[in-house]
């Protein structure tokens, strides 16, 4: 995915002369391409996250529209305050990188961990949220990014995560993609777990249960329309992310559900408990641990969708 | 423009905020009349800017890091023509626009960047130096932090970063005022020496009198040094400056003045009989 990213904002930067990129001391040799293109328009800001935050909104109200790169919590938490004022409170366009979301890094440990970036983003006025669910949504999220202004975080993994293919990949900031249609029960996947609830699809499709699986790239602004349509039509959706259950995709969706009149639909959440994983493990180990995996949601659905 | 007038200038700027103090119950008295004097020498001397053309991708840019500075800045966008002064009547009213920092440039003109929590006006302000190189304009940046500011790691990753790019169309001036909301700031945090600091940060640093009219203008337009260095001036200042009783005095960081004060510190102005 990070590939991707570098390749998609080094075609992007070639035909706007505004796309600046700012590094916080990491991406060695993957931006070597943008560099040999347009030297003067890279940065290594060093590790110094809350300047280069600063910078960066500097830079967009001076008509440029920069993107920061590092690891999720460096590019969120610890410059959370330049993010809610420099970027969110000028209302400029900043393009906001988390790499290695979730528990992409679970074997660095809790400070390279990140559960908490959907939460503290989607609060922020005027941000947009994206979570795109393999390279090919990633490449959509910033070519959309750049045909809009204001500040946007994008969440995403490392590498190698399988694209999924998808029934249409029609996109738009704030219209979740449906994957595959289903009858029965509503998946919906945020980010780089796509696979594992698409393989859930397939185990309850085998078990006679024909499930709906819809992509939201967009955590904020939330698709109403698609929600509307799935709470009305299915008695079970199940929402599932890698970010803790707390203020995530699930955690907006509940807000929203909780205001609406109409409830044909139950929701049931998949996420991560309200912890630091202080065992060491690897990604898989991590979303065992949590029930993110295809096995646990077609339980979970199973059990909501047929109670005995 | 002749140094009386910038002096006239600067002393007609004081009565106003002492008088808006008075009236708004704003705070942060002692804070605004200390950098005065700067930000008249900086608006009426060196800035290329033009009140008619705010927007203008070429101008200058100052920022008032230390945004609790705003009262002063408001005075002084007002007398500069980025808009009417009787707009500052309505100052600290429910539903305005002038409050104790300054909103967004979408919101008032003359406004570069909205301060107030300090520590991020001068990153603001690099980024906007290095778009400058990028776009291939010629314009400077100015920055003004407060000597309180420099306790934000912040200003140290700005600095350090302007240094390594070799920023020279950045200026950083520090109102030295020895004072912090609080107590003295060197005795918060060891805050001195602060020219050979922002020297070893890789700053052209110098050190005036932040009151002496012709040292600031001379600061102001001197020759950019040919090492690329960003330059650093620390402005040695006094908290509450011009009226004797508020001078080094830091209960006027939040005090407001009763109606005997004000008309005592205008006196003094020699702006009332």
């Amino acid at each position: 995915m990070r590939n991707a990213f570098a390749d998609e904002a080094t075609k992007l930067s070639m035909a706007d002369n505004r796309i600046v990129l700012l590094s916080g001391d990491i991406g060695n040799k993957l931006f070597d391409t943008f560099k040999e293109k347009n030297g003067s328009r890279f940065l290594n800001c060093g590790v110094a996250e809350a300047n280069m935050m600063g910078v960066a909104a500097g830079m967009a109200l001076s008509g440029l529209r920069p993107i920061i790169y590092t690891i999720t919590p460096f590019t969120t938490t610890r410059c959370y305050e330049q993010i809610r004022v420099d970027a969110c409170y000028h209302n400029v366009p900043v393009t906001i990188i988390g790499t290695g979301s979730g528990f992409t890094y679970a074997e660095l440990g809790p400070t390279h961990h990140s559960c908490e970036d959907l939460a503290i983003m989607r609060v922020l006025p005027n941000m947009t949220v994206l979570a795109p669910a393999d390279e090919v949504e990633l490449r959509q999220c910033l070519q959309a990014t750049f045909k809009q202004d204001g500040p946007v975080y994008i969440r995403i993994g490392k590498k190698g995560e399988a694209i999924t293919p998808k029934k249409d990949n029609n996109f738009e900031i704030g219209h979740s993609i449906t994957v595959s249609e289903g009858s029965d029960v509503c998946l919906i996947s945020t980010g780089i777990l796509l696979p594992i609830v698409m393989k859930a699809a397939e185990i309850l499709s085998s078990q006679g249960v024909s499930a709906r699986v819809e992509s939201f790239h967009t955590i904020k602004p939330l698709d109403q329309k698609t929600l509307h349509d799935t709470f009305a039509n299915y008695p079970v959706v199940a929402v599932v992310e890698e970010h803790n259950k707390i203020g995530g995709l699930g955690g907006s969706i509940a807000e929203w559900l909780a205001l609406q009149v109409f409830t044909k639909g139950r929701m049931i959440s998949f996420g991560v408990d309200d912890e630091f994983m202080h065992e060491v493990g690897s990604q898989n180990y991590a979303r065992e641990k949590y029930g993110l995996t295809s096995e646990n949601i077609v339980l979970q659905v199973l059990a909501a969708y047929k109670p005995s | 423009m002749h140094l009386e007038k910038l002096l006239e200038i600067a002393n007609e700027i004081r009565g106003r905020i002492i008088s808006n103090s008075h009236k708004t119950k704003m705070p942060h008295l002692g804070s605004c009349l200390s950098c005065v004097d700067i930000l008249v020498a900086v608006y009426f001397h060196s800035l290329k800017i033009d009140p008619a053309k705010p927007d203008d991708p070429g101008r200058d840019r100052f920022i008032l890091s230390k945004g609790h500075g705003a009262p002063a800045l408001f005075q002084v966008l007002a007398k500069k023509g980025f808009y009417p002064e009787v707009m500052l009547d309505s100052y600290g009213e429910d539903g305005g626009i002038f409050a104790e920092h300054p909103p967004t440039p979408d919101h008032l003109a003359g406004i570069e960047a909205a301060t107030g929590s300090l520590g991020h006006g001068l990153p603001i302000g690099l980024g906007m130096a290095l778009s400058a190189r990028i776009q291939k304009k010629s314009y400077d940046v100015v920055a003004l932090l407060s000597d309180g500011e420099c306790n934000e790691g912040s200003i140290w990753e700005a600095a350090m970063m302007a240094a390594a790019q070799k920023v020279d169309n950045l200026m950083v001036i520090i109102d030295f005022n020895k004072w912090q909301a609080t107590g003295r700031s060197e005795e918060i945090l060891a805050l001195t020496p602060l020219v050979d600091k922002w020297s070893a940060f890789g700053w052209d640093a110098c050190e005036i009198d932040g009151h002496d009219m012709e040292q600031l203008i001379n600061v102001l337009t001197k020759e950019k040094n040919s090492e690329g260095k960003p330059i650093a001036v620390i402005a040695h200042t006094v908290k509450g400056k011009g009226v004797s009783f508020m001078e080094d005095d830091n209960n006027w960081h939040y005090r407001i003045p009763s109606e005997e004060e004000l008309v005592s510190a205008l006196k003094e102005l020699g702006l009332v009989k």
